[in-house]
Formats: C-alpha cells, sequence, structure tokens
C-alpha cells in the first residue's frame, strides 16, 4: 500500500514539476531572446513578466477551437495529443536526484528505474513523430504536410546517431538504467578527471547533443516550422489549446533531453571531486541532490535558447546529409574506438 | 505536351504538387506570390506573380502637379525613401535644365548614403530571420531606429520622408548633425561588426548562402540587373561612378565586387557597400562644413513649375539599383507621363530562372537576397 501511495505521489509530484519547469521556460525563452537581442522582452504581466506564461495559457485556453473544414477530423484531433503524451511520459525513467530517507524508507528519486532505461526514452520519443505526421497530414495543407514530412525523416534520421552515441554509453557503464548510470558517476578516474560521461565519451557527448538538438527540432534543426519557408509547418492549421500543446509538448521535450544529458554525461547529482552525499544527512542530501541536478539541467535548458538565437537554420538536404554522412560515420567510429577501448582495457 | 506546365494552384499535376506561396506569406516581403510546382521539397517551376501592390502611381502623377508627386515617390521603395524623391527630382530638374546648388547636393548626398545604410540593413536583417538567424535582425534594426531619428529630426517624417524639392532641399541640415552623426557612426559599425561575427563566417549560413541561386555575370547583364545583385555577379557597374550626380565624383570611395553573384556575395556587397557610405558621408560632410553658412539651398525655381515640352530619362544608383524616371511634359502644370524604372522589377524577372532547381528554403533565401520590395515592384 505504502509502495504504491509512494509511487503515486512520486508521479504526480515530478509530472507537476517537469510541467512547471516547461511553464517557466517559456518564459526564459522570450526573456533570453530578448536579452540577446537587446530588447526588454515580456515584462508588463508580473514581476518581470513572470505571470506570462500564465496569460498565454489562458489565452490559449479560451479561444476558440476550430478545425479546418477540409481537415480529417479524427487524425486532426489526435495530432497534437499524440505529440504531447509521449512528451509528458519520457521523463518517467530519468532520475532527479539522488535519494532520499523518509520514516527509514528509501525513495529513489525517479519514477521508475526500469532497467531498460534509456531504450524506454528512446521508444516513447519515436512516438512524438506520429503527432507530428498525423498532425500535418490532417490538417489537409500543403505546408503542414510539408512540416510533417520533414520532421518524420529528420527524426527518423538522427534517432540513428542518438542510439548509436547512447550504445557507446552502454559498453562504458554496462547498464541501461539511467540511474545505475548515475551511480556510475561517481569519484574520478585518471586520479584527476571527474567520473563523467562526458569525460568517457567526448565524441559521444557532441554526436548526442546534436542528434538531441535534431530531435527536439530545434534551430538550427527547426526545419518543421521553419517560419519563413513553410509558414508554422505541421501546426499551421492549428489553434487554441491544440496548438498549444504542441509548443508546450516540445518544451517538456527540452526538459526531458537536458535530463538525459545531465544523468548520462554530467555527473547526474555528483559534485565533482566531493562527495556531498557522505557528508549530508539522508534528508537533506535528497533535497541537495535534486537541487545540483536541477542547476544541471537548468544549465542546458538555457544551451537550447542560447543557441536558438544564434544560429541560422540548416537546408532539409543539408540536415539529411549532416546525419547520415556526417554523424552515423561518426557514431560507428565512437562505437568502434569504446569497444577497442574496453577490450584492451578490460 | 508541356513537359512542366504552368503552375496553377488547385491543379495537382501528376508528380508534382503545387504550392501557392504568398501573396500573405512570412517570407513574401510586402504581398509578392509564387506559384511553384514542386517535387517534395525541389521547385521544378516557379510563377512569380506580382501587381498585389499595385496602386497606379505612375498614373496619379499625371493628375498631379510636379510637387505633389514627390510624397508619392515615398512609396516605392519604403525602405529608402530619399533616393526615390532625390531620383524623382532630379529628373524634373534635368528637364528643366535647373543648376542645383551644391549645398543641396550635399545634403542629398548625406541623407542618400544614410538611406542606403538603413536599406541594406533591413535587407540583410531580414536574410538572416528568413535563414533564421533572429538575433542580427534586431542589432541592425536598433541601428536603423538610430538612422530614422535623424530622418525625423531632419523634417519629421521616419519612413515616407518627402524630401528635398524641385531645385535643392528644403531645410538645411540641423546644426547638431556633427554630434549625431559621431554617435550613430560607432553605433552602425559595432551592428555591421556584430552581424559579420554571427553570419560571415558561420559554417551554417556559409552552407546555406554560397552558392545557392548563382547567377552569371552575363546573365545579369542580359537580365537588365543592376546594384548589388549586378556586383554580387561581378560587373563594376555603379551609377554612381560611372554616370556621377550629386557631386559623387568627388568622394573617394570603393566599389564592392563580388564573384559567383550567390547569396553569399549579395551579402557581402550588401555589408561592404555600408561602410563605403560611412566614408561617402564622412566626405560629403568635410566638404558640406567648407561652404559658407549663407550658402543657397533651392535654386530659383517658379512658383508653379512648368517644364518646357519635351521629355527626359534620370537615374542614380539606389540602395537597390538603377532607380529611374522618366517624364514627359506638354508644357503644363502637370505631367504627361511618368514612368519608374525601379531595379527590383527587372531583377525579379529573372526570379524564376534563379531558383527552378533549387529547393523551397533556397526561394526563401534568393527572394530576401535580391531585396524586392513590392511597393517598387508593382508601383
Amino acid at each position: 500500500m505504502d509502495d504504491w501511495l509512494i509511487a503515486i505521489i512520486k508521479v504526480v509530484c515530478i509530472w507537476v514539476w517537469v510541467l512547471l519547469i516547461a511553464v517557466v521556460m517559456t518564459w526564459v525563452e522570450r526573456r533570453g531572446a530578448a536579452l540577446i537581442q537587446d530588447r526588454p522582452g515580456p515584462n508588463r504581466a508580473g514581476p518581470f513578466g513572470l505571470f506570462q506564461p500564465l496569460a498565454d495559457g489562458i489565452k490559449l485556453f479560451t479561444k476558440e477551437e476550430i478545425i479546418p473544414t477540409k481537415a480529417q477530423k479524427l487524425l486532426y484531433i489526435m495530432g497534437p495529443l499524440l505529440f504531447a503524451l509521449p512528451a509528458f511520459s519520457a521523463y518517467a525513467v530519468v532520475p532527479f536526484g539522488d535519494k532520499i530517507v523518509l520514516g527509514g524508507k528509501e525513495i529513489i528519486l525517479q519514477v521508475s528505474d526500469v532497467n531498460i532505461g534509456f531504450l524506454f526514452i528512446l521508444a516513447i520519443g519515436s512516438m512524438g513523430v506520429y503527432g507530428v505526421i498525423l498532425g500535418g497530414w490532417g490538417s489537409t495543407n500543403k505546408y503542414s504536410i510539408l512540416g510533417g514530412l520533414r520532421c518524420t525523416a529528420q527524426m527518423v534520421s538522427y534517432e540513428v546517431p542518438l542510439g548509436l552515441a547512447l550504445l557507446a554509453i552502454v559498453f562504458v557503464y554496462g547498464t541501461f538504467s539511467l540511474r545505475d548510470i548515475s551511480l556510475a558517476q561517481q569519484g574520478t578516474f585518471l586520479g584527476f578527471l571527474p567520473n563523467w560521461g562526458i569525460f568517457k565519451q567526448p565524441l559521444g557527448f557532441i554526436l548526442f547533443i546534436v542528434a538531441a538538438y535534431a530531435e527536439a527540432s530545434r534551430v538550427p534543426f527547426d526545419l518543421p516550422e521553419a517560419e519563413s519557408e513553410i509558414v508554422s509547418g505541421y501546426h499551421t492549421e492549428y489553434g487554441s489549446m491544440r496548438l498549444g500543446l504542441y509548443l508546450f509538448g516540445e518544451y517538456v521535450n527540452l526538459v526531458t533531453i537536458s535530463g538525459v544529458i545531465v544523468a548520462l554525461y554530467f555527473g547526474s547529482w555528483h559534485m565533482p571531486y566531493i562527495d556531498l552525499g557522505a557528508y549530508l544527512g539522508p534528508i537533506s542530501w535528497g533535497i541537495v541532490s535534486f537541487c545540483i541536478f536541477f542547476l544541471k539541467v537548468s544549465f542546458f535548458l538555457w544551451m537550447f535558447v542560447w543557441v536558438r538565437w544564434t544560429l541560422p537554420r540548416f537546408r532539409y538536404d543539408q540536415i539529411m546529409g549532416l546525419g547520415w554522412r556526417g554523424l552515423i560515420p561518426l557514431a560507428l567510429f565512437n562505437i568502434f574506438i569504446t569497444a577497442l577501448f574496453i577490450q584492451l582495457t578490460v | 505536351m508541356n513537359q512542366n506546365p504552368t503552375p496553377q494552384t488547385g491543379h495537382d499535376t501528376g508528380d508534382y504538387v503545387t504550392v501557392n506561396i504568398g501573396p500573405s506569406h512570412p517570407a513574401m516581403h510586402g504581398t509578392l506570390r509564387v506559384v511553384a510546382l514542386t517535387d517534395g521539397e525541389s521547385l521544378i517551376k516557379v510563377d512569380p506573380e506580382i501587381g498585389y501592390l499595385h496602386r497606379g502611381v505612375e498614373k496619379l502623377g499625371e493628375n498631379l502637379t510636379y510637387h505633389q508627386f514627390i510624397p508619392i515617390t515615398d512609396r516605392l521603395n519604403y525602405c529608402s525613401a530619399i533616393p526615390n524623391n532625390v531620383s524623382y527630382e532630379m529628373a524634373v530638374e534635368k528637364l528643366m535644365g535647373i543648376e542645383v546648388p551644391e549645398k543641396a547636393q550635399l545634403i542629398r548626398v548625406i541623407m542618400m548614403e544614410l538611406a542606403r545604410i538603413a536599406d541594406h540593413q533591413v535587407c540583410i536583417g531580414i536574410l538572416g530571420v528568413d535563414l533564421g538567424a533572429f538575433t542580427p535582425f534586431f542589432y541592425l534594426i536598433i541601428q536603423r531606429e538610430e538612422i530614422y531619428e535623424i530622418f525625423e529630426w531632419f523634417n519629421g517624417a521616419r519612413l515616407t520622408n518627402t524630401f528635398g524639392r524641385i531645385g535643392g532641399v528644403d531645410a538645411d541640415l540641423p546644426d547638431d548633425f556633427e554630434e549625431r552623426w559621431e554617435e550613430l557612426k560607432p553605433g552602425v559599425r559595432k551592428a555591421n561588426d556584430e552581424t559579420e561575427k554571427l553570419l560571415t563566417h558561420n559554417r551554417i549560413w556559409m552552407d546555406r548562402t554560397i552558392g545557392v541561386s548563382a547567377f552569371s555575370a552575363e546573365d545579369a547583364l542580359n537580365w537588365g540587373f543592376t546594384g548589388p545583385c549586378l556586383r554580387a555577379c561581378g560587373v563594376k557597374r555603379d551609377l554612381r561612378i560611372d554616370e556621377p550626380y550629386c557631386m559623387y565624383d568627388k568622394f573617394k570611395f570603393e566599389v564592392p565586387v563580388g564573384k559567383h553573384g550567390d547569396v553569399f556575395d549579395r551579402y557581402i556587397v550588401r555589408m561592404i557597400e555600408m561602410e563605403e557610405s560611412i566614408k561617402i558621408i564622412d566626405q560629403a560632410y568635410k566638404l558640406y562644413k567648407e561652404m559658407p553658412a549663407d550658402a543657397p539651398l533651392m535654386a530659383r525655381v517658379p512658383k508653379v513649375i512648368k517644364p518646357p515640352a519635351g521629355e527626359v530619362y534620370s537615374a542614380l544608383e539606389s540602395p537597390n539599383g538603377e532607380l529611374g524616371f522618366f517624364v514627359k511634359s506638354d508644357g503644363s502644370a502637370n505631367p504627361y507621363r511618368i514612368r519608374i524604372r525601379p531595379p527590383c522589377y527587372m531583377i525579379y524577372q529573372a526570379f524564376p530562372e534563379l531558383v527552378e532547381g533549387e529547393l523551397i528554403a533556397d526561394l526563401v533565401a534568393c527572394l530576401s537576397s535580391l531585396n524586392v520590395i513590392a511597393g517598387e515592384l508593382d508601383r
């Protein structure tokens, strides 16, 4: 009974938490863009415009839901749902801290530590493609179809280097579980380098982050919604909260991706060179580990904003070329090197 | 049977899909429309449609007096109204044989070059936006705003300046022009510098622009290209040097020339031209300061302008290229006929040739780099 209760509390808490970060991210995105672009940004609703996401949400919810007459109703309605649901569920296997001991019960700060770990994320992540392609197709709009096709091609292509980069991580840590990988990143190796994924897999990290940007279809890979070419891509015909689900789902994806990057490559909740868990009590360590993890996630979330407002956008053929001719051979090379290294050292 | 039938919306033919781009589309500046026959992402046939911003400017001229037509010329290339005004005024002055005082000519040069900087800033900024780089747009547009401040403080208008009169200019440069200009100059240079840092050597930017919609010098000349688009193809043609007007022969400046005529070259040519414009303004202002304070600003012009019967064509180097006015007079107070030769019109004709066979994303990049302004195109 207790376990059930804890599980439900964790699910609700982490769900609300991820949603909250995603909401705040919309604000960070706009204020960050303004900061980079030398302008004030939204600053009217509440202090520093912090209530702007709330205002946007109210606006989206209260708008009339329009279904274009020529749209295929079922697909049109299913699109945003199929996009948002996987986005909301992918965070389930990503940790958000070490563990907390309450009343003699050890609670790991992760919704579910399944042994297939990031295979679950990959599987759920690719589900999002259906939302995009169905939404694009169901809108019966040429721009939407183009956007949907672009998105599908891009996501399917970049899943390969993403998966290959993760495979190298499995070689190094010998497990799929994100919690086990996180635990293995404590301490140092070679005497001075923290035991982090980025130091063991530098090339893998670069491959992963590039592929992850493409998966999240963020600049410079934002072709599916390139506003100057195909208006808004797959969500051209969407309005009200259906559009909101698409936009919001993207931010939730960002949170998940940042979480995965931190858990795999940036030492999860560990500080470099110092094991805080040994000095702090079980409850305070739980809170501190959560904070450390969150700080790292925030940095990568900010990096998404930073990159978005700095780089131009690729062209369709260039994105495919980069994926198939650049990243995949490199990822294979990375796997080869990793395997060789492991073979020689073990 | 025609292999590539003219694209029509609503009739998707065979393997190809017709995509209607514009007239209301984020990348179609103003109200341009392109009907494209596409095979997936690549363009098979492109059919630009013009006329969505046609306001009958030339016909309007026949019913207005010569002076009343000046505000109408503002609405041609609304990104830089001043060269339009001056070009028209020069045409009428040529028709009447008026010699404009040197001080007025210098003021015209200063203002026209400011307008050129503003125009290029908008063009490059929008090119960036269309290629997904949003930030340089803001750096440039903030500086354009400062230039508009100078325009506003010169005669009260920011966008539609209605600059000058037939026979000279109506007002002298205000006293603190030098301060304003010295304040503005580093800002413009800094914005250009930042844009350059963000774009020029950016790998993605280079991939997106180098070789895209490249055009040979011969083709460009045959299609009647002028301005930065022609110079990007490698032809050193600039009316400011080839057929000097407004004392341009007294200034030292470089005319940048590209090589391949692709989007990248057009971008670079515009970037360099801004720097050259700054140099021209500096030189012009130096000459201006040497003029006596009470030097005339207007030639002796009758109150009602009635040029002798005859016709004249006069052109100048507007930011987009050769902007010419043909004015025919029958001796009355209204022009008998006004015909405008906008640079975009000739350039936009070659648009299908430039983009056919490329991708949809290149169409957008090409269009922005040509800087087609609907107001000037449709008139």
